[in-house]
């Protein structure tokens, strides 16, 4: 019963974070935070959910309407299999840290993950010594399970690879995840251990004084902070340059992705990757642990941080490739096409550590993969250099790790739907017939302060499925008005200006 | 849990399920109407226009007119009627029976266990992922029913300057309509050659308010971050994307009118056979899937383009679910197979000592048309058709008498070929 | 979009073959070709005197199932009249309950064509 008075709470501050963040920057109870995380992104979520394990005040700064609507929303939601990089490279030791923290992660959070493995397919015996080089590294980084496949032993773990493959490399430690979900739960235990969301707050200006930072907002609002991490993902050059900090330049990495429709007959059970070679790196097939599947992703620097656009001159050669590797992938089992910028520095390592220009002030940066399978680990090593940076860290005694589950009807059987539609009415109407989802889970999404189309979209999955919102959109709205008590004209896909109704023939006649 | 025992549950409460589910009733079966939406109707509630019903009712009706008529018989008949209700599974149990669940906020779960059922979920719009727009992801792209609704149901306008892709007829009317509720149709943007809504709705939905028709083009990619601000439109030449040409249309919104694909998602839960050319379940004579009992009509069988069709089709599903619970069944059935220029028959296969009904679509645009029916690769009857085009269904009657002087033997195999004549 | 003077060009809507009609105009006097029968003949001189449409659209129902009540002209109106009557349309609210045919605009603009509820819709 101590959940759903926080439930409460989170509802409240959710209605009321503007009007709470004013009135911290006038004059009564001027508020100041320990430590403001900027970025809610899988990064700074894991970092503040981390440190929400002690007795401070933490801030979680996001720019948009949600958490998560950045790199973290639009990747390929692999969990790494240790074999990818360098043992000599931090991201390689944070990507075998992290990928280990998931069970213990999921226990708590009931995210949607599954180790189902990870497949390396060669093609032919060139591609076979790229192969065994991989395994030698994964060795090396101490990757645990992973071993080499004849061509028999490939085909019986994945028979939907082409016959045409002649072996490759198996990691069994290596899953997948819904990335978007990962970084709702992180964020939501973080609130429920204390952490204060701010969302649709961009730093647009910092000060250090007196060993405090005061950060604005675009929009005019400010708060105060003693410590700052700087997890902006895209954005974290620029904002290490409002608060004075290192120089150096992300550039955004595009990746375009497919999305097939469960009814696919290409679904493998394993993350499939080509190996990649000196002129492509190749097409992964990577089962969701939804049931669809993605087909992706490219790679191309572009210069807009916020070109998310996605274009039909790589369709052909995206599905060829795919098809080398899995024959049955289809265009016709499309349901959508999105892209995922992934924030590049030139390095190709993480960048983690405490500024040397400006004290107390930690930068994350280059974040890209494997920093979904990293992002647990990074929360513990921040908090280590938090700490070096003294920061005092005492354990608070009522932390507690769990998030309540959403009981959802999707794959529960029809007696048991009965017994939950008896305690909330709500569960019995179906508002996405797709996915199976029911108005109480979206209200329960909404409750939980995702209030836009997108956010309820991956909170509950509505609106993923094969009619990409055709018959649920309406519904939603609907529902979102009633919740929020917010207008029609407040009713957005994702926040800012990404209003869905323009004028109501209603109000005409008010 | 609310269990029903009955012979029919007819799982969808539009057009094609309240005229299956009166008329099997009507015969003095049990029969259970199964609808998600809280009221009878299905899309006709949100199609306000008139042009419906000149067929079954001689008149010329709106959607929601042409829907009230038939919840009218529903209410006057045996039908139990379960709204607010969604069927979400189906088990096939020993006895040949089928057990349905349906969750309802109402009743909770309620289990059907009936002889037959009817499947009549309607149809949904293909999506901007469907056709592969490239471009940015903002809001402002819509389905055109989707529009439809927020503009008809709700009064909800999505915005002010609009451009449309494809000329369907749910396209077109929409274009009408945004200009009738004040805003402005820029354009309506059609990769074919020819528009694929009727010659009506192009007069009085587009030319009537001057909103041009881009035929060969197509809309090459979408702007704006937040909100759509342009798109990209491509003329096709050869049918290919001449990009030279492209032009730019400023617009906060983008409906989609690109085709409509059967609802069957329960269909294949259960392992129905699929065809493939309508994305509906294969049938037989009896309108039967490939599971016994389990019937199918209207729009989740085949897409329709006359809402009087779908009727027609699902009264006939009726009947037949009355034979099969009677014990009726057909003593031969014979294949149909679209020849020369056809795209589909529906169904599959047809009893030729009866009177049957049968829908196909026409592959082309002809004006001196000429439909044959051939056995075994005689033609056995021919019919002249004054106009065809790819948008409007053919429905033909087949007779007994077309089977007088041939032999049908096992083998024999029915075929429809449709001839363009000069 | 005003009858031209002159010669225009219009597709039939009479039947679906949709034949390419040329009409010209001289007064009162119509002629035109390209018409396969004499109801294309008929259609294109409506069309050039006086074109009509039956008009439907939505107005405020004051039920909070449903915010929007459909209704449609009884017959068609003439085209410069159809502004005139959504703008009359937008602002009638009209209270439940409503039975389909029920008039709700009698004689729009003198011109003997009614408009009329396209639904039922009982109270509550």
């Amino acid at each position: 019963m101590t959940y759903c008075s926080q439930t409460f709470t989170l509802l409240l501050t959710t209605k009321l974070r503007i009007g709470t963040i004013s009135s911290m920057s006038g004059s009564q109870s001027e508020e100041v935070f320990d430590l403001a995380v900027i970025g809610a992104g899988v990064s700074g979520a894991s970092i503040a959910r981390r440190l929400s394990m002690y007795d401070i005040q933490i801030a979680l700064i996001e720019k948009e309407a949600d958490v998560s609507f950045g790199t973290s929303k639009a990747n390929s939601g692999i969990i790494h299999g240790g074999f990818h990089h360098e043992p000599s490279l931090l991201k390689s030791r944070l990507e075998l840290q992290g990928n280990l923290m998931f069970d213990q992660l999921q226990r708590e959070l009931h995210f949607p993950f599954t180790r189902c493995g990870i497949l390396v397919a060669a093609m032919d015996e060139e591609e076979m010594k790229t192969v065994q080089y991989l395994y030698a590294r994964g060795r090396k980084n101490g990757a645990i399970g992973i071993e080499l496949c004849s061509r028999e032993r490939i085909l019986d773990l994945e028979p939907k690879l082409s016959s045409d493959v002649v072996g490759g490399l198996h990691a069994p430690g290596g899953g997948i995840i819904e990335p978007y979900r990962f970084v709702f739960a992180l964020v939501e235990s973080a609130q429920h251990n204390g952490v204060r969301l701010i969302t649709d707050f961009e730093v647009k200006e910092a000060h250090h004084r007196e060993g405090l930072f005061q950060i604005d907002s675009a929009a005019g609002d400010t708060i105060y902070s003693r410590y700052v991490v700087n997890a902006a993902g895209l954005y974290a050059d620029e904002v290490s340059q409002i608060f004075a900090a290192e120089e150096f330049q992300i550039t955004p990495r595009k990746g375009e992705y497919y999305l097939l429709d469960r009814m696919t007959k290409a679904c493998p059970g394993k993350v499939l990757f080509p190996v990649p070679n000196s002129v492509s790196k190749g097409m992964l097939v990577i089962p969701t642990v939804e049931g669809t599947v993605l087909v992706g992703p490219t790679a191309e620097d572009i210069h807009e941080k916020d070109d998310l656009s996605t274009s039909s001159s790589k369709l052909k050669s995206i599905f060829d490739s795919a098809r080398q590797m899995v024959p049955k992938v289809s265009t016709k089992d499309v349901i959508t096409a999105f892209s995922g910028l992934r924030p590049a520095l030139a390095e190709g390592d993480f960048y983690i550590e405490a500024s040397s220009r400006v004290p107390h002030f930690i930068q994350v940066a280059g974040i890209q993969s494997p920093g979904l399978t990293a992002a647990p680990a990074i929360g513990e090593y921040v908090k280590d250099i938090l700490k070096e940076e003294g920061l005092t860290l005492q354990e608070r005694n009522d932390y507690d790790p769990n998030v309540q589950r959403v009981p959802r009807i999707r794959n529960k059987n029809a007696y048991d739907i009965d017994e939950l539609i008896k305690e909330n009415r709500a569960y019995g109407n179906i508002i996405c017939r797709c996915e199976n989802i029911s108005e109480a889970e979206i209200i329960e999404a909404i409750r939980r302060g995702h209030d836009t189309l997108d956010g309820i979209k991956f909170f509950t999955r509505s609106g993923m499925g094969r009619c990409q919102g055709g018959f649920c959109t309406g519904k939603i709205i609907e529902i979102i008005m009633r919740e929020t008590g917010k207008n029609y004209s407040e009713v957005t896909k994702r926040g800012k200006q990404s209003t869905v109704i323009r004028r109501s023939l209603c109000e005409q006649n008010k | 849990m609310r269990t029903e025992q009955i012979d029919a549950l007819v799982i969808g409460g539009g057009a094609a399920g309240m005229s299956a589910a009166v008329t099997i009733s009507a015969a003095g079966f049990s029969a259970a109407l199964v609808e998600r939406e809280d009221e009878l109707g299905g899309v006709l509630l949100q199609c306000i226009h008139n042009g419906f019903g000149l067929h079954e009712f001689k008149e010329e009706l709106t959607g929601p007119e042409y829907a009230e008529r038939w919840i009218h018989n529903v209410e006057e008949s045996e039908v139990m009627v379960f709204c607010g209700t969604t069927v979400m599974e189906m088990n096939l149990l020993e006895d040949g029976r089928k057990e349905c669940f349906g969750y309802s906020p109402q009743h909770g779960v309620v289990k059907f266990v009936t002889r037959t059922v009817v499947l009549t979920m309607g149809c949904r719009e293909r999506n901007r992922g469907n056709v592969m727009i490239p471009g940015t992801r903002p809001a402002g792209v819509y389905t055109a029913g989707l529009a439809q609704r927020l503009v008809n149901m709700n009064g909800y306008i999505p915005g002010k300057e609009v451009v449309i892709v494809g000329s369907g007829d749910i396209g077109l009317i929409m274009a009408r309509r945004m200009q009738w509720v004040g805003s402005k149709v820029h354009g309506v943007v059609e990769i074919q050659p020819y528009p694929s809504g009727l010659t009506r709705n192009i007069s009085q939905c587009l030319n009537d308010f001057k909103i041009p028709l881009y035929l060969s083009h197509v809309v090459s990619k979408i702007y704006g971050k937040e909100r759509v601000e342009a798109v990209d439109i491509t003329p096709l030449k050869n049918g290919v994307p001449d990009h030279e040409q492209t032009f730019q249309i400023k617009c906060d919104t983008l409906l989609l009118s690109v085709g409509l694909i059967p609802e069957n998602e329960l269909s294949k839960q259960v392992g129905i056979e699929l065809n493939p050319l309508t994305n509906g379940p294969t049938v037989d004579s009896m309108l039967m899937t490939s599971i016994e009992g389990v019937f199918s009509a209207g729009n989740v069988l085949h897409v329709h383009d006359l809402v009087d069709f779908v009727s027609a089709e699902a009264r006939l599903a009726g009947e037949k679910v009355i034979d099969y619970l009677k014990g009726i069944k057909p003593k031969r059935e014979l294949p149909i197979k679209p020849g020369a220029n056809i795209r589909y028959i529906n169904p599959t296969r047809i009893n030729p000592d009866v009177d049957s009904e049968i829908y196909m679509r026409p592959l082309v645009v002809s004006n001196n048309a000429r439909l044959k029916i051939m056995v075994n690769g005689e033609v056995v009857k021919q019919k002249k058709k004054p106009h065809v085009q790819p948008s409007e269904m053919i429905k033909l009657k087949i007779s007994p008498k077309f089977f007088q002087d041939v032999e049908l033997t096992p083998d024999s195999r029915v075929e429809v070929t449709l001839q363009d004549e000069p | 979009m005003s009858p031209d003077k002159n010669t225009k060009e219009m597709i039939c809507i009479v039947c679906p073959i949709g034949c390419h009609l040329q009409v010209s105009t001289d007064g009162e006097e119509v002629k035109v070709t390209g018409n396969r029968c004499s109801r294309g003949e008929e259609y294109a001189r409506e069309e050039m005197l006086s074109p009509k449409r039956v008009v439907t659209a939505t107005c405020r129902l004051e039920d909070p199932q449903h915010p929007r009540l459909p209704v449609k002209t009884d017959a068609a109106l003439p085209f410069e009249q159809i502004e005139a009557l959504l703008a009359e349309v937008y602002s009638l609210s009209v209270k439940p309950p409503v039975k389909v045919g029920q008039v709700l605009i009698e004689d729009f603009a003198e011109t003997g064509v009614n408009l009329v509820s396209s639904r039922t819709i009982q109270t509550q």
